[in-house]
């Protein structure tokens, strides 16, 4: 929307960890790409340039989402390229990384490039997309790996299909390696889940609720971790939800295994209470509130504890980055009993803010967050993305520290609203993203905090 | 409110209130004792219009109650149709298999449509948790839960506190036995909170596999369980000992099946309640069973027909409870007319 081509944004705090910088400069852009960030503000002649006054915001390199679901094609009535990667803005991304489960399934050049190309078209921040690890996700064939890398992908995934044959998962493994792309395995144990709707404990009894162990999971980032150290290859490991895992991860990294981790912002700051539909707290009665379908996510919401060891596990780099599985689902899909609903949580447009209370409460540092959302992506990518530097392409994200808000999913670009955190008062908010050097998203000046 | 007395005016008061104003039955937990206390006061005048000769009262005349039932029932869904029409309303009865629901409408709109229809109150029973109460959320009807997945069945559980009641009078410190699969019983869920609320202890025995993860044989459950201080045995001999009621449930062959059991003849030897089991209950202990019963597996025929078994009773007792709770919901202003105030200790 704008045409210039030389951008300033003056004065605010430029956060941007791999490049080593946190103080108060300016950022300048040219024809899409960073030119430059001051030593301070003011520092250069502005002659020439648009500017935007960022005093009082943090200036951060644009946020990476390595695990997001677009739904197109096939699902186009939950979410679009062009209404998720406007989320995507909203929320401060600009590049999400697109699962394959969609209809039909990228496990061929000719769906892989459809989607890229539409992306450029219809997209109005980066997608890159990931590649499925079997033909049609059905776990029995590997997908044609180097033609999907050749296409373009970064990774591949059955996402939401665990990798049930070890086998299967070994030569997966092993044959990625030629490309070095990851694998990223959904780890779950369907026969431990037993049809488990939520995390197995006193929750799910009292709700009389099928119950998932924490085990369902662990057993298999377990046994996905001996594998990538078994062939030398590269696994992600997303959505990672429970202390066992991060005990199997860390003794990993130990070892050198090739691996990396990703978490929510749901399983780091919400846990298996929220079922109960009251924001967390647990009611002397089961309610009206109960059952609340928009916390189904797979894996599920877990423990008070587990999610402790997740924000450990962030804060010390055992888990690496941060990625919101973004899944869209139509209300059809959440407004029906709690084993019927779709599992996933519409997380794009609160994951920044929902996970600025950890640098609030002094539990993991506003650096370390963005960190997560920003450079370590980029180097699981592999790709010049996630930092300020010179002549990388100028993503940037704008945030309002202190802007409060409440969650308001009828005003998502997301064309579904299947958040549990609707009503909730958050703080700090993205107020401005810019993808090559284009505005891509600026908030409603009422949401800003005139404080 | 807790530490108010419950036998002040004040408190009887407030649960008159609540108990006419009520507008769902969803499970007992959000009962407070003296509204148990009322609908089985209640439920006891019901009773005795259901041994009179012409079993028919004008109570509901002109309500419309329909009986919604997603999973297969006998005894259920019979008792609730009888207790609407003694009490003169038109029940309906649907079926899922013989509905809308096998052309794949959903929930919601199964619902919607019956509703629209201008009905009174729905009974459900549906294989999810949680079902009636999202029903619940989008109808203006009563809501009765008669059985919902594995979490609750209200009134069966009001029916076996009527049933003990009739036999041992006060509830207070008597020691209720449930013997096996916990984990998939609803009957089990909502008794064992039932009963404590009545102040009674309640005790459960199952094999390993069918209780969840996070209880422990032999220890005393946490209050912020929500099931109060249940105990669960290591054996059955434990749990049966000194019990004033012992309940055995239903085993379900799908559970062998599942891998849960080795066999329902090793579940029959081991937790099955027979003739010398029972005898290290009370003497004057009553053998309690939700039934359908699965005879020779979790209780031998001779128990099951047996001297201290009140199974029948259950299910004439049934009819009368549901009367009280369809009147409660369906008439209100014109609830009962006293509250008893015996044996009810809330759960704390």
């Amino acid at each position: 929307m704008i045409a210039r081509n030389k951008l300033a944004i003056t004065g605010g705090r430029v956060i941007d960890p791999g490049e080593e910088i946190d103080r108060i400069s300016d950022v300048l852009i040219a024809n899409g790409r960073i030119e430059k960030i001051t030593l301070e503000t003011g520092g250069s002649k502005l002659d020439g340039y648009e500017l935007i006054d960022a005093t009082g915001l943090i200036i951060s390199p644009g946020f990476i989402d390595l695990h997001t679901h677009l739904r197109d094609p096939g699902q186009e009535w939950k979410e679009t390229i062009s209404s998720g990667t406007h989320a995507a803005a909203s929320g401060g991304f600009t590049t999400v990384c697109a699962m394959p489960n969609t209809d039909p399934v990228q496990d061929s050049s000719g769906t892989v490039e459809d989607v890229i190309r539409r992306a450029g078209v219809e997209g109005i921040v980066r997608v890159l997309p990931i590649g499925s690890i079997s033909v049609g996700q059905n776990g029995e064939q590997l997908a044609p790996m180097g033609e999907l890398a050749d296409a373009g992908v970064i990774g591949f995934s059955d996402d939401g299909n665990p990798v049930e044959d070890a086998n299967l998962m070994r030569q997966a493994l092993a044959y990625s390696a030629e490309v070095g792309l990851p694998v990223i395995n959904h780890a779950e144990d369907k026969k431990i889940a037993a049809g488990g709707v939520m995390t197995a404990g006193l929750v799910a009894t009292r709700l009389g609720l099928p119950g998932a162990p924490n085990e369902a999971e662990t057993a298999m980032v377990a046994r996905d971790l001996y594998l990538a150290e078994l062939t030398g290859a590269r696994l992600h490991i997303p959505h990672i939800s429970t202390i066992g895992s991060v005990e199997v991860l860390r003794s990993a990294k130990d070892r050198g295994v090739k691996v990396t981790a990703e978490v929510t912002p749901h399983h780091l700051t919400l846990s298996e209470e929220w079922v109960f539909g009251l924001k967390g707290e647990v009611p002397s009665s089961v309610g009206l509130q109960s059952y609340d379908t928009n916390t189904k996510v797979n894996p599920p919401l877990r423990s008070k504890a587990d999610a402790e060891a997740l924000v450990d596990a962030l804060r010390e780099g055992v888990i690496d980055i941060i990625a919101t599985d973004h899944a869209p689902h139509a209300s059809t899909d959440k407004v029906c009993t709690y084993n019927e609903a779709a599992p996933g949580i519409n997380a794009l447009e609160t994951a920044f803010s929902s996970v600025l209370v950890l640098a609030d409460s002094g539990k993991v540092s506003l650096v370390r967050l963005i960190e997560s959302l920003t450079t370590r992506p980029a180097s699981i990518l592999g790709r010049d993305l996630g930092r300020l530097r010179k002549g990388f392409p100028a993503d940037v994200t704008l945030i309002d520290p202190s802007a409060l808000w409440i969650v308001d999913p009828s005003t998502f670009a997301s064309k579904s609203v299947n958040t549990p955190l609707t009503g909730v008062e958050m703080t700090g908010r993205v107020v401005r993203t810019i993808y090559k050097g284009k505005t891509v998203f600026q908030s409603q000046p009422e949401v800003r905090n005139s404080g | 409110m807790a530490q108010q007395s419950t036998l002040s005016p004040s408190y009887l008061e407030q649960n008159m209130i609540g108990l006419q104003t009520r507008r769902h039955l969803l499970d007992v937990d959000d009962l407070g004792a003296s509204e148990i206390s009322g609908l089985l006061d209640t439920a006891e005048g019901m009773l005795e219009i259901t041994a009179r000769d012409v079993r028919k009262t004008p109570a509901l005349r002109g309500k419309t109650i329909i009986t919604m039932f997603f999973e297969n029932s006998t005894r259920t869904r019979v008792s609730f149709e009888q207790a609407g029409k003694i009490l003169g309303a038109d029940v309906i009865n649907v079926t899922a298999s013989a509905s809308s629901v096998s052309k794949g409408e959903s929930l919601l709109n199964t619902v919607k449509t019956l509703e629209a229809m201008q009905i009174d109150a729905l009974v459900v029973r549906h294989p999810h948790s949680g079902a009636p109460y999202f029903i619940s959320n989008h109808i203006d009807a009563s809501v009765v839960n008669a059985g919902d997945g594995t979490h609750a069945h209200p009134t069966q559980s009001i029916l076996d506190l009527f049933t003990v009641r009739a036999h041992l009078g006060n509830l207070s410190g008597k020691r209720i036995a449930i013997i096996g699969d916990i984990l998939y019983s609803r009957v089990a869920r909502s008794d064992i909170i039932a009963f404590q609320k009545m102040g009674a202890e309640v005790v459960v025995c199952s094999p390993n596999t069918l209780l969840p993860d996070e209880w422990e044989l032999g220890s005393t459950l946490a209050l912020e369980s929500g099931f109060g201080r249940l105990q669960i045995a290591k054996s059955v001999e434990e749990a049966v000992d000194g019990a004033d009621v012992v309940m055995p449930l239903r085993i379900q062959k799908e559970r062998q099946d599942a891998g849960h059991l080795p066999s329902l003849r090793e579940y029959s030897a081991r937790w099955g309640i027979d003739s010398q089991k029972m005898a290290l209950a009370n003497d004057s202990a009553l053998l309690l069973h939700p039934g359908p019963m699965n005879e020779g597996v979790e209780i031998s025929s001779e128990v099951a027909h047996g001297s201290q078994s009140v199974v029948e009773e259950q299910v004439r007792n049934g009819v009368a409870v549901r009367m009280a709770v369809l009147y409660t919901l369906c008439a209100p202003g014109n609830s009962v007319s006293a509250i008893r105030n015996d044996g009810n200790s809330e759960i704390k």
